[in-house]
């Protein structure tokens, strides 16, 4: 084998041990017990495609879209997406009153509940909740900003 | 929220099944210490007795898909060994060196349980007798030290001479086996 060049990226366990339970809270928001079979597959894509992986990468934000993949895949297996309505933007939350909120992120539609929670819940910045998404930019502003709106909603009725 | 030790096996597990990791390791209690050991799929490739830097070394040497996970064999030889139930290994190695380094640790491999050699023997039987220098310094960079028993090479006047585990972890396993040295 001789000498390889230096890895362009963390030996694979460092990654890991950073990011596991990051990933595994990000899915149980999203998917509730259903959250460890796609916390495995989270980690086994990432094997997969770890050798492949662009210097630089933020490894962080590139976590989160296999989870994403992973978690929307399997939401869309039991429920289909609502078509996005009426979009007008909603105000952006305060962590504070997204922690009020988010015990009803479970009946957003998919995307719109990743995008929240990845927007209140671990703060990503639009770009990166766009690459997750596989969307635009405007288009992950949109599906938070649409999912926030029905959040408010929701609460209103609860009251 | 806490990936609990379970569900952490499982993807280890899974991992290691389905060929997606280049080298494991685990870290095996012994006598002499804590002993970090690696393997990739076509053998033990690694044995140190530092932990500095190790997961990168693992990375720059055999891919940087590196994984804790079980080793079981290693850890039942090494086990027997420190027990003195066991005088060969019969571990599957992957040995990525040189022609000559290669040619030095198969004679180093062939040198018995409880006996010592010389660099300066080891040299020409790996053919080159004027290398004992240069086996000294392959020796120092043993990749997989007890299994390959560095330990039993002494300088020509039967002294212990150097070892990357130190000195009293060579006294110690040359004892272990009952060898008969220069103190």
């Amino acid at each position: 084998m001789g000498t390889m060049a230096t890895p362009q990226v963390p030996p694979f366990e460092r990654f890991y041990l950073t990011h596991r339970d990051e990933v595994l809270g990000y899915l149980r928001r999203l998917l509730g017990a259903r959250a460890e079979d796609a916390w495995q597959e989270t980690f086994l894509r990432a094997l997969r495609a770890y050798t492949r992986l662009e210097h630089g990468r933020h490894l962080r934000a590139w976590v989160f879209t296999i989870a994403t993949n992973v978690a929307l895949d399997e939401l869309r297996v039991k429920q289909r997406t609502v078509p996005q309505s009426e979009l007008e933007p909603a105000a952006e939350l305060q962590r504070d009153a997204f922690r009020e909120l988010e015990h009803l992120t479970g009946d957003l539609p998919p995307t719109e509940r990743a995008a929240v929670v990845l927007r209140y819940g671990y703060d990503l910045p639009y770009a990166q909740i766009a690459d997750a998404l596989g969307s635009s930019e405007e288009a992950a502003r949109a599906a938070a900003s649409s999912g926030v709106r029905r959040l408010r909603r929701t609460h209103e009725r609860e009251r | 929220m806490n990936v609990n030790a379970d569900l952490d096996a499982r993807f280890r597990a899974a991992a290691v099944a389905e060929g997606l990791v280049d080298v494991r390791y685990d870290v095996v209690a012994s006598p002499v210490g804590d002993l970090h050991v690696a393997a990739t799929w076509r053998g033990l490739c690694r044995i140190s007795y530092q932990e500095d830097d190790w997961e990168e070394q693992l990375a720059r040497g055999f891919g940087a898909r590196v994984l804790r996970s079980p080793l079981d064999d290693v850890r039942r030889e090494l086990d027997e060994y420190f027990d003195g139930q066991r005088r060969s290994f019969d571990l599957p190695l992957d040995l990525r060196l040189g022609d000559f380094p290669a040619a030095v640790l198969r004679e180093l491999a062939q040198v018995p349980y409880g006996q010592t050699d010389t660099y300066g023997k080891l040299a020409a039987r790996a053919g080159k007798p004027k290398a004992a220098r240069a086996v000294g310094t392959i020796m120092n960079r043993n990749p997989i030290p007890i299994v390959l028993p560095c330990h039993r090479i002494v300088g020509a006047n039967g002294a212990l001479t150097g070892y990357a585990g130190g000195l009293e972890v060579k006294r110690r396993l040359l004892e272990l086996e009952g060898a008969v040295f220069t103190a």
